[in-house]
Parts: C-alpha cells; sequence; structure tokens
C-alpha cells in the first residue's frame, strides 16, 4: 500500500477514535444517581427524564475502545503497519495447509511407493479414496460409481480406455476425449437405420437380417477402424464393444440412431492440474478395486 | 454543541450523520480503489468473449449467484475442496462482480474444466439425472431459447467505459459472434473458464 493511503488510514482511525471518546466523555453526566430531572421534550404530555447512562453501559464501552487501542497495536490495522504479532490471513492459511498436509499428505504419500494394484484392497486406501471419489467423481459417476447416461459405470468389467491400472491413472491425469464423428452426412438417413441395424444384431438383437445385411456393409466401411471388424470395440482408441449390451448412450434403435447420426464426444477432465500425485494414486487404486 | 441544537436543525443533523458514517468508507473503501493489489488483473486475465459476456448475464438472469457464490476464501477447507483461493485481480473486468454471500450450491469461481460440456447440458436440463439429491431447479429452456445478440456490442461497449479493455473489432463482431448459439451454450462457454486462470494441485 502507498504510504499516503497508509498515513491515511492511520490518521482517520485515530481520529476516529478521539471522536468517539468525546462523544461518550462530554455527554456523560458525573452524577450518577436517577433524578426527577426531564429532558425538556414535552409530546402530548409523555415527557422523558434525563438520566446518565448506565454506569455498567459506560464502562463497556470504555473497554471496547481500550480492547480496540490494544487489537490495533497486536493485528494489523494501521495502515502497512503489521502489528506486534505477526499475524497475516495468508501466513495463518498456509500454516493450516502445512499442518494438514504434514498429518494427512504424508500418510497419502507413504502409498506411492507401492503399485495401484498392491494398495487397491487396503482398507484405509478404500476409505479415502471413496472420499476422494465423492468429492471429485461422484457428480459423473454417481456416488455408486455406477454412472448414468452418458458417463460410464466403473463397477462392472466393460473399460472405454481400459480397465489396468496404468489406463485408469492415465484416465484420471490426462482426461479423455471421446471422438465419435456424426454420420449423418455421409451414411443418409436410410445408411443410419441400416447401420442401426446391423449394430442391434451384433447384440442378438431381433433384427430386420435385411437391413442388417445393407449395414454390414457401411459398418466394415466406416465403423470397424475404431469398432474392429467384430465391434468388440478397441480401448486404445477408446472405442466401446458394441457387442456386450453395454451402452454409454443407450441401446434402444432410436438412441443408436441418434449417436450415429450426430456422433458422441464424452470427455472426461484431466486432474493432473487439481489433484497431486498421491491423490490420484489413490483413486486410482480405489477405481482399479471397485469391480474386483 | 447542546444535543437540542442537533434536533432541531435537520441541516447540522444530516452533516454530522454523513460525517459519523463515512469513516468506515473512508478507511476500508476508498484506499482499496487506488490499491494495485485490487485494480490490476491477473497474468493472463482476458475481457469476456461476446458468447462468454452473454452466458454471464444469463448465469445473472437466472439468479444464480443467488444460490452459488464466486469467492474461495483463504481457508484450508475451502481450498480443499474448490482450489486456490479467490484474489482480488481475478475480479478487475467483473461488473458488477458476483461473489455473492450465500451458498445453497457449491461455489462456481473455480468450476471451469472440472466437469464435460455433457455434463453441464445433462444438469442444467435437469440436475437429478446426474445429482439424484441435488435441490437445484431445473433450466430446460435455456437449450430453445436462442442468444439475442441485439446489445452484446452495447454491452461491450459500456463495459470498455468503466475500464473493460474491449477492442472496437470485438465491439463491431459481437452481435456475430453469439448469432444462432442457444442460450446454454453461451451459459456453459461462460462456466467453462471460471476461475481456470489459477489453479494449485491439491
Amino acid at each position: 500500500m502507498a504510504d499516503f493511503w497508509s498515513l491515511w488510514i492511520i490518521l482517520l482511525t485515530i481520529v476516529s477514535f478521539l471522536l468517539i471518546i468525546w462523544i461518550l466523555f462530554a455527554n456523560r453526566t458525573r452524577d450518577q444517581g436517577t433524578t426527577e430531572e426531564t429532558t425538556g421534550h414535552n409530546y402530548d404530555g409523555i415527557e422523558e427524564y434525563d438520566n446518565p447512562l448506565p454506569a455498567w453501559w459506560f464502562y463497556m464501552f470504555v473497554i471496547t475502545i481500550v480492547w480496540g487501542v490494544g487489537y490495533l497495536i497486536a493485528y494489523p490495522g494501521m495502515g502497512n503497519f503489521p502489528g506486534l504479532l505477526g499475524w497475516t490471513q495468508i501466513g495463518q492459511y498456509e500454516e493450516r495447509v502445512a499442518a494438514a498436509d504434514a498429518e494427512f499428505g504424508a500418510m497419502r504419500r507413504s502409498y506411492l511407493t507401492q503399485s495401484v494394484e498392491e494398495i487397491a484392497d487396503d482398507p484405509a486406501v478404500r476409505k479415502m479414496g471413496m472420499r476422494m471419489f465423492g468429492n471429485n467423481c461422484a457428480q459423473c459417476h454417481g456416488a455408486d460409481a455406477k454412472g448414468s447416461f452418458g458417463f460410464p459405470n466403473l463397477t462392472d468389467d466393460d473399460w472405454i480406455y481400459g480397465g489396468d491400472a496404468a489406463s485408469i491413472k492415465a484416465t484420471l491425469v490426462n482426461g479423455r476425449r471421446a471422438a465419435m464423428p456424426a454420420w449423418l452426412a455421409v451414411l443418409g438417413e436410410d445408411g443410419i437405420a441400416a447401420t442401426t441395424e446391423y449394430v442391434l444384431s451384433l447384440n442378438g438383437d431381433a433384427v430386420d437380417a435385411d437391413l442388417a445385411g445393407e449395414g454390414k456393409q457401411s459398418f466394415t466401411t466406416y465403423c470397424a477402424a475404431c469398432h474392429g471388424a467384430d465391434g468388440k470395440g478397441n480401448q486404445a482408441l477408446g472405442a466401446p464393444n458394441l457387442t456386450n449390451g453395454i451402452w454409454l448412450y443407450g441401446g434402444t434403435r432410436e438412441q443408436i440412431a441418434h449417436t450415429l447420426r450426430a456422433g458422441r464426444n464424452g470427455q472426461m477432465p484431466a486432474f493432473s492440474e487439481t489433484l497431486s500425485e498421491d491423490k490420484i494414486h489413490i483413486l486410482s487404486a480405489y477405481v482399479y478395486g471397485l469391480n474386483k | 454543541m447542546k444535543h437540542d441544537t442537533v434536533e432541531k436543525n435537520v441541516g447540522i443533523m444530516i452533516i454530522l450523520i454523513i460525517v459519523a458514517i463515512s469513516f468506515g468508507t473512508l478507511v476500508e473503501l476508498v484506499p482499496l480503489m487506488f490499491s494495485k493489489q485490487s485494480n490490476e488483473p491477473i497474468a493472463g486475465l482476458k475481457p469476456l468473449p461476446a458468447l462468454e459476456l452473454e452466458g454471464r448475464d444469463i448465469y445473472i438472469r437466472e439468479g444464480c449467484n443467488n444460490c452459488h457464490s464466486q469467492m474461495i476464501r483463504p481457508l484450508r477447507a475451502e481450498t480443499e475442496r474448490y482450489g486456490h483461493y479467490s484474489v482480488a485481480g481475478e475480479f478487475v473486468y467483473d461488473h458488477p462482480f458476483l461473489w455473492g454471500s450465500k451458498r445453497t450450491g457449491p461455489d462456481l469461481a473455480r468450476v471451469g474444466q472440472r466437469y464435460s460440456d455433457d455434463w453441464h447440458r445433462a444438469h442444467m436440463y435437469n440436475p437429478r439425472d446426474v445429482v439424484p439429491e441435488s435441490n437445484m431447479p431445473a433450466f430446460p429452456w435455456l437449450f430453445d431459447q436462442e442468444v439475442n445478440g441485439a446489445r452484446t456490442g452495447a454491452k461491450m461497449a459500456a463495459l470498455a467505459k468503466v475500464g473493460v479493455p474491449y477492442t472496437p473489432e470485438d465491439i463491431a463482431g459481437a452481435e456475430e459472434a453469439v448469432a444462432g448459439k442457444k442460450e446454454i451454450d453461451a451459459l456453459i462457454a461462460y462456466l467453462q473458464q471460471l476461475g481456470t486462470l489459477l489453479q494449485a494441485r491439491r
């Protein structure tokens, strides 16, 4: 703060203190007893006694003034004067963060020496992981990690980007972005209908065989590149398995057709900027252990 | 001075009241208006582009700030949950600021990039679809209504008058920049940039 404003604050604070003291003492009536004297106000016959301030009230006021002076000497308040205690808001914050880190951070970091697989069923890790999951993951994947429309279930064996420890950790650190293009312009409505029929047939659903046969061609041409010729998906590309009856965006005819028409670009946010390495390690272990 | 004199002269009374109540403002507020710490934008802070600016106005129109604060205090429990505490330099282009004073929902000061756009769409359409215990209202009309860009440029020009560095090109291109966008797109664009300049791993 510039010296001018520092002086401004100090000066005005002192002036206001002096004014308060002056008002308090200038209005003090020495005689502490109650009198029959009135203020002289008379409103429709209602009069007001002119009694002095109660002594306890007066001394409370004096105590607050003394307290205020003491406070401004001990704590920052008078412009740039830092106060004799050297207290700052950020200093206190950092002290508390450091104290918490010494206790909880150290405990979390002690797990970094072990692999994700090794700590996945450690009860302490599961307990910590559950809380971190609740804070960071449950909004999308649900408190039970079973996901919802558009957000994958993490408790089953079906993994879009891989369910091994390294893949889970990579998903957490870097996030993921699905890249299913929209096919309406390429396939047309007829092509969409046919391809939908074929995708349904991959799951053993009852379908129009002729239409599905037609759809197989466009599937081989356009879809197989990511989802594989057999439709079993490719975790390296984040292309889901289309044959196991597990659907991120719904498995009805209309829902599959919509996914084909408009594409899907589901995104998992990256946590590398917000969560420390030890927390990501523990969260990875928690998620890894969810379906074990 | 006798009490009587003050009580019977409204002019003197008004002046003395103004003197009495202005100390707090003069000591606590006026120096901040001239302080570097509260006037200088933090590194990388840019005025909101047209779409985000309209999103911010939708945020205000729908009353989001009545339930969501945008102010992370330097307390460990808050920074643990939300991220780096808020600093004055993040808000120098905010007119008015949206710090809020009440949290029915969580703080949103650093909500940017924490959820995907898809999540925000699902959540705004019906919050219960993704957070079953949520008591946030649904905002389905944002998906139908288009952003009205007729006054976007004028809003930018007004902000420029109070020191937000919009260029004449920003103002001229504002209406075009939001043309055809749905209100939900504007709101999500606004939310996704909130607080992204200051990140702290925790």
